[in-house]
């Protein structure tokens, strides 16, 4: 009887833990789903006093219209230059830094580091910018596509070492131990034990360098001047106007494929950071 | 290894731009506009275009700007010495810039022709310091009615004009005889209240900011303030509270609001968005005490910055950009009115069809919103202003503490800038 009631008891937790769950995922896609939905929808309907989820007279006039007030592609293309380069960069310089650190997370350097990583992360953009824009300035790197690549890897680069830090101090300093004793130099080991076992936390910083380039407004607004070099999320603010006016239909089918490539990246390499490629790696 | 130190330069500066350095004698002028309708960004792309085929001397680089961030975005230019060389900015974003000796102090520089066709009152809102003229006021809005035709017919309001208005009292008789069943008689906008609130208080003698001898100015909220606040509170419906303009907007087309108090501009918005055979008529917002229907504004402005190499050249640009046909056709863009009185005699402009001919009669009642000189005004409004008018309009504070948190708080504020 005691055990039926605990079985009962268990399959209802269950379910409540579900439906909490359902309900934290519904909430997290509403902004994209209405997104989807006011993409496609007409101006009359975006004003309709009872709006509905399916857009009673679906069109691609916002699309058209978007592609054509807006030179969404060629911003796309700036976004993804910038995006791509900002996160294989990061990525690059963050990885042996963040071995150090973890190889040596005693020591009181190491310490000080991750506390000035830390510490880095509280200054807000607007504190940063002017004297940013002045060294931009003299390394003559204003309204270029390079100085923008160069901002965001000194932007991202703190939380990437945190975090990548992190993943490197998981990996069991014995693994790299055995290949020593094996014979392999220490290039070796770098090579074919760590850097496989580091995998997930180098696509998972990778992902987060690529998002906060993708998705970064104010130092592209204020850095680049030409509209032939502007990124996507300046671009999205040229269908909004003073007082927060927007034109919303374009607005939000440029939004819409402003979105897709971070959810396409996070779709294919979502297996990578979650997968435990560490298990089984060491005998229990 | 000189090669090598090239191209990594090369390399670093990517297309870094050439535009202080004329090729052949030609000045190329960075113009950077917050246009952002469809209508605007094409009418201010076809006047730099013809300015181009004209003036091959002189090219004007059109860069579109965004509302969002332009201050920051200014402020950042102008201390890195990157700024454009003609801004596009809003009159109330001006002052911090004026002061600070980022702008061009454009007297002397702009012609007779221009200057004397916009109103001295216009020029105020650009005037600062010691008479100082740091833009060019060309389009502002008045805040107007708009109104559900039927609604107020059923309920058999006189229609005002803006030959004889809706006093602040009648106005509130009409919403109260508006609001029956699930309508309301007024869905006043609230989210951003102050500019609303500050400039329609004009018409019942409401200042808000006083300038003494002495150029500091002080706050006070006295009767001739408090009028219009007040009718506000009593009209308004709580569900507007934080709403947006464009948020009243599907209540209004569904029947929830007969009337919504909005920018000029806003008709652009319901002529795209209203339901087929929604009749809607725009009305002048209520006037004061003697028929007193001044509104205080903030126009858009164009400057010209003052580490620009080219300010003479600027300033030829915005005589050409400015002529009273071009004017009028950036106002149409942008469903504003122009200040220039020429313009405003274009008759695509006084027009009755989406109420361009109630908006042009009320041009000449519009006056530089008494905020706009005031330094700290952005601070006051946001940190002070902002959410103590919301918290009256809401019913959470009185009158009496909405008055002394706006003076003492918002003194603070002030003082800070003025010492």
């Amino acid at each position: 009887m005691n055990r039926t009631a605990a079985v009962r008891r268990r399959r209802a937790a269950r379910a409540g833990q579900y439906l909490a769950l359902l309900g934290y995922l519904v909430f997290l896609a509403f902004p994209l789903l209405w997104l989807l939905s006011t993409a496609f929808k007409p101006p009359r309907e975006l004003a309709s006093p009872d709006p509905g989820w399916i857009p009673l007279d679906p069109t691609l006039d916002n699309f058209r219209q978007a592609f054509d007030e807006q030179p969404l592609l060629r911003a796309a293309a700036n976004s993804l230059t910038a995006s791509v380069a900002a996160a294989v960069i990061t990525v690059v310089i963050a990885t042996p830094m963040a071995y150090v650190m973890a190889r040596n997370h005693r020591s009181p350097l190491s310490r000080a580091a991750t506390g000035w990583v830390v510490v880095s992360q509280a200054f807000p953009f607007v504190l940063v910018i002017i004297p940013l824009f002045l060294v931009l300035k003299n390394l003559y790197l204003i309204n270029s596509l390079s100085g923008l690549i160069m901002v965001y890897v000194v932007w991202s680069l703190p939380f990437a070492l945190w975090m990548l830090a992190g993943y490197a101090r998981a990996v069991p300093r014995e693994l790299e131990e055995a290949a020593a004793v094996d014979g392999a130099g220490r290039l070796r080991v770098l090579v074919s034990v760590t850097m496989p076992l580091l995998a997930p936390g180098l696509v998972a910083t990778a992902l987060f360098a690529f998002i906060t380039a993708w998705n970064e407004f104010f130092f592209a607004l204020v850095l680049l001047k030409t509209p032939q070099k502007q990124t996507m999320p300046v671009i999205l603010t040229h269908f909004i106007g003073a007082e927060g006016v927007a034109d919303l239909g374009p607005l939000a089918a440029a939004s819409l494929l402003a979105t897709l490539p971070s959810l396409v990246l996070f779709a294919v390499i979502q297996r990578r950071i979650t997968s435990g490629t560490l298990a089984g790696a060491v005998k229990s | 290894m000189r090669r090598r130190t090239l191209l990594t330069a090369a390399l670093l500066t990517g297309c870094a731009p050439a535009r202080r350095r004329a090729r052949g004698g030609e000045a190329v002028l960075r113009f950077q506009s917050l246009a952002w309708q469809k209508e605007s960004v094409e009418a201010n792309k076809r006047l730099v275009a013809e300015w181009n085929a004209t003036h091959p001397t002189i090219r004007v680089e059109y860069v579109q700007g965004s509302w969002d961030g332009v201050h920051d975005q200014l402020l950042t230019s102008f201390e890195g010495g990157e700024a454009p060389d003609i801004i596009h900015d809003a009159a109330d974003d001006l002052a911090d810039f004026a002061y600070g000796g980022y702008l061009a102090d454009l007297r002397g520089l702009l012609r007779v022709r221009l200057t004397a066709d916009i109103p001295a009152h216009s020029w105020a809102t650009t005037t600062f310091g010691d008479g100082g003229v740091y833009g060019v006021p060309f389009l502002q809005e008045p805040r107007v009615i708009i109104a559900n035709r039927a609604l107020l017919e059923r309920a058999r309001v006189r229609i005002p004009t803006v030959r004889d208005p809706w006093s602040w009292a009648e106005f509130e008789d009409v919403a109260r005889a508006l609001t029956r069943g699930g309508t309301y008689g007024v869905g006043w906008p609230l989210k951003d209240p102050v500019a609303a609130t500050l400039g329609l208080a004009l018409s019942t003698g409401g200042r808000v900011f006083h300038r003494g001898d002495d150029g500091k100015v002080t706050v006070r909220f006295d009767a001739a303030d408090q009028r219009v606040p007040r009718a506000i509170a009593r009209t308004a419906a709580k569900s507007t509270l934080g709403m947006g303009g464009s948020d009243t907007l599907p209540g209004f087309f569904g029947g929830k609001y007969a009337m919504v108090p909005l920018g000029f501009s806003y008709r652009q918005q319901i002529v795209q968005q209203a339901p087929e055979g929604f009749d809607w008529t725009v009305l002048p917002a209520p006037a004061g005490p003697g028929g007193d229907q001044r509104q205080g504004v903030g126009p858009q402005t164009l400057s010209i910055a003052e580490d620009s190499p080219y300010r003479r050249e600027a300033a030829r640009f915005l005589d050409f950009f400015l002529r009273p046909r071009n004017m009028a056709r950036l106002a149409l863009g942008d469903w504003m009115l122009p200040t220039g009185t020429g313009a405003l005699r274009d008759p695509a402009l006084r027009s009755p069809e989406h109420g361009w001919a109630t908006g042009t009669a009320l041009a000449a009642q519009l006056r530089p919103a008494p905020a706009l000189s005031v330094r700290g005004y952005r601070e006051w409004k946001d940190k002070v202003a902002t959410p103590a008018l919301q918290e009256y309009y809401s019913g959470a504070i009185g009158m009496e503490r909405l008055r002394k948190r706006l003076i003492k708080d918002g003194g603070l504020v002030l003082a800070r800038y003025q010492r």
